[in-house]
């Protein structure tokens, strides 16, 4: 009993401690894992940093839908996380700190959101990102060449010769010798050096035409059979262009087409003030509720007032260790929380006022009044808990919301409702006893 | 003890006129849906000098962008099209700074495509038919009766009317739109209902364990004696709260906090006066 309660009162204390030392961490980076570990074991071996939504620091949302139609259903999943995994390595081209690309599925259409927070030049990243980049090499096919000399060459060069952007080793942007334009260097790998070397020998004199999801991007006359395995791909493009087409080859061909269909940006500047008036009207807002605690229940609205700070840090330090991406919608479902564990309190409070009335003891009515309140703190919160859990739709049923507000004001709603089961009751009840003995 | 539940007419009557009136505008006015549910595009733009409505009207019309809605903030411009392409967007904004004379900071863009609306809406409404589902089970559990949950779910519908009444009318006169913001209020609201409701129906629970099957309005009157200080001084904090966060923060979230805090009042009131008169209506039923 006596361990227990040394736990329990040990446990408050120490969160404010450790949490100073997280917030320093950001301010002058000093490491906190030394004290850390030696309160809560290695667990906590995380870093102890907000996380803001979009919609706080800026950024933009964009969800693609998938073009499945081409793609035989066995093959879809493979083909939707490579599609994943291939547009997360061209996010990263734009240096973005923690982009997140995620695939959703919603009836039978399969999605991909991507998030990229605090970029500015969108257009550019919604550009690379969609584009296929399925690389293909070209020659005439037979019958063509026969009839059409006048025709342009590239509507001559049908035949698909199999070599593909699969077998290129590495993109690079390199300049012309001679007029210093810029090009995209092709390096292939073993097998499609020997192919390209086909390629060329049998075609000598004739064009070959590189194309770009079916666009021709050049269409060189083959002078010579390239042997070494090395290529380049000419035409009138900016240095920017050859770049973002160096990155398309380089991080392979979308196994699927996709296509805009949501995009959210929202600039760093209106955040910020959001973040400011949402934080300043949040602090006025508490600071009425503590005065009105206090001047309401006396001493016991101080002990609240105490519990209701304690639950703010400790409700703050696990958005944190998750980490919860804090969002607008997610700070509401965090100020609903607090108004419930308000609530808490009060119906304690009003509870052991009703048995003092019938004249019990002081000690006693504390007893009764907490066990009494417990049943309706338990229901109420569980049915809270409930509809928060369906909200937050933890298994990503598509049938229910998949979309990120409402589960970041669900998350940070059922955090708060269960952080507040905890500190309104087990905390109130140690901080009554604690001060009421002495 | 005070005998509250003799007014149970006069507390029918303000919900019906409440929620008549509620309803009345959404038949006469409906909604502003936003491109959350309707598809289209949001901008929000910030000029570095005042500029005339009636001026980026002109733009927006010279480059063949259909325009719904521009409303003016001083210097910022929160304008309603179509769904426009990138390039149409960056060809705009050119064209703002250009024949207005203006340098234009981009504080937001959405665009959102016509499908996923409904999508949206479905979604919405089969998750929070699973919530009443789950909190009627939970509740006939917990409570040992199937009275209690169907009350609760009742005053919660009430609720419901009256937030998605009352929003309309913040619709129609302050131009608020439904977003995915406001379903979440709206669930919000919701659970904060039943919530509120569990406090008073736990005592008339306790009564009913401690004495046994008494008079039901007896308990009811004495359940809501006792627990009216409570449920005033729970809904003063939360509204204090919200109240601030509408006076004073970010126009983002104004009108979802507004419409949490018509969902307070009218949750916290439902919860004695509508719930509790239904509760005892139920019980009365069972019995004869």
């Amino acid at each position: 009993m006596l361990l227990i309660s040394v736990i329990w009162i040990d446990l408050p204390e120490n969160l404010p401690v450790r949490l100073p030392i997280g917030k320093s961490k950001i301010e002058f980076k000093i490491n906190p894992l030394t004290i850390d570990t030696q309160i809560m074991g290695v667990t906590i071996k995380k870093e102890f940093k907000t996380r803001l939504g979009l919609d706080l620091q800026g950024g933009s949302h964009l969800v693609f839908e998938t073009d499945s139609s081409k793609i035989k259903s066995a093959d879809l999943t493979d083909a939707l996380n490579s599609a994943r995994d291939i547009i997360e390595k061209r996010v990263n081209f734009f240096g973005v700190a923690e982009p997140v690309v995620q695939t959703i599925k919603s009836a039978n259409n399969y999605r991909i959101a991507v998030d990229l927070p605090g970029i500015n030049n969108v257009n550019d990243a919604i550009a690379l990102i969609g584009q296929t980049a399925q690389l293909t090499f070209n020659e005439e096919g037979t019958a063509e060449a026969k009839i059409a000399t006048q025709t342009p060459v590239f509507l001559r060069l049908t035949k698909e010769t199999g070599l593909t952007g699969r077998d290129i080793k590495k993109a690079t942007v390199q300049f012309d010798s001679q007029t210093g334009k810029p090009e995209v260097g092709l390096s292939f790998t073993a097998e499609g050096a020997k192919l390209f070397g086909e390629i060329t020998k049998r075609n000598i004199g004739k064009p070959v035409g590189i194309f770009i999801d079916g666009m021709p991007i050049s269409t060189p006359t083959v002078q010579q059979a390239i042997l070494d395995g090395n290529a380049v791909i000419t035409g009138t493009f900016s240095v920017d262009d050859a770049k973002k087409l160096a990155i398309a080859i380089n991080s392979g061909a979308l196994p699927l087409p996709i296509k805009l269909i949501e995009q959210r940006n929202i600039g760093p500047t209106l955040g910020q003030t959001e973040i400011k008036k949402s934080v300043l009207a949040g602090l006025i807002g508490l600071t009425m509720v503590l005065v009105f605690m206090i001047a309401y229940y006396g001493q016991l609205g101080v002990i609240a007032s105490m519990a209701l700070i304690i639950y703010g840090l400790i409700s703050f330090a696990i958005f944190r260790l998750i980490p919860v991406v804090l969002t607008l919608s997610g700070i509401a479902g965090f100020i609903l929380s607090i108004g419930m564990a308000v609530d808490s309190n009060i119906l304690i409070f009003e509870r052991i006022k009703e048995e003092m009335r019938k004249g019990k003891d002081f000690d006693i009515a504390i007893r009764l009044g907490f066990g009494r309140a417990i049943d309706a703190i338990k229901d109420a919160n569980i049915t809270t808990l409930i509809v928060a859990f369906i909200l937050f739709n933890p298994l990503n049923w598509e049938f229910l919301p998949q979309f990120g507000m409402v589960r970041g004001f669900a998350l940070t709603l059922a955090i708060g409702v269960a952080t507040s089961l905890f500190t309104g009751v087990v905390i109130t009840r140690r901080l009554i006893k604690m001060f009421y003995k002495k | 003890m005070v005998n509250f539940l003799k007014y149970t007419w006069l507390y029918l009557l303000v919900s019906a006129i409440v929620i008549g009136g509620g309803i009345f505008s959404i038949i006469k006015w409906g909604y502003n849906f936003s491109i959350d549910f309707t598809g289209g595009t949001n901008l929000e733009y910030q000029f570095s000098r005042l500029v005339d409505r009636a001026n980026v009207k002109k733009v927006f019309v010279g480059s063949k962008i259909e325009t719904m809605e521009i409303r003016q903030t001083g210097r910022v411009f929160s304008i309603r099209t179509k769904a426009i392409s990138d390039a149409q967007e960056t060809e705009l904004i050119k064209k703002l700074e250009t024949e207005l004379k203006t340098r234009v900071t981009k504080l937001r863009s959405e665009t959102v495509g016509p499908t996923l609306g409904k999508e949206t809406m479905i979604k919405t409404l089969v998750a929070s038919i699973l919530a009443i589902v789950g909190i009627l089970l939970y509740m006939s559990f917990a409570f040992k009766g199937f009275n209690f949950a169907l009350a609760a779910v009742l005053a919660m519908f009430h609720d419901f009317l009256v937030v998605i009444g009352s929003y309309s009318l913040l619709s129609h006169f302050f131009g608020a739109q439904i977003d995915t913001l406001f379903v979440t209020a709206v669930l919000t609201t919701m659970s904060f209902s039943v919530h509120d409701t569990i406090v008073i129906f736990d005592k008339i629970r306790e009564y009913h364990k401690n004495e046994g099957r008494g008079e039901i309005i007896n308990y009811a009157n004495r359940a809501l004696t006792e627990t009216m200080v409570r449920s005033l001084n729970n809904s003063m904090t939360i509204i204090f709260m919200l109240l601030a966060l509408t006076l004073m923060g970010g126009s983002m979230i104004r009108f979802f906090v507004a419409t949490l805090l018509i969902g307070t009042i009218t949750g916290t009131y439902s919860s004695p006066f509508i719930a509790t008169p239904i509760l005892v209506f139920l019980e009365r039923k069972v019995k004869k």
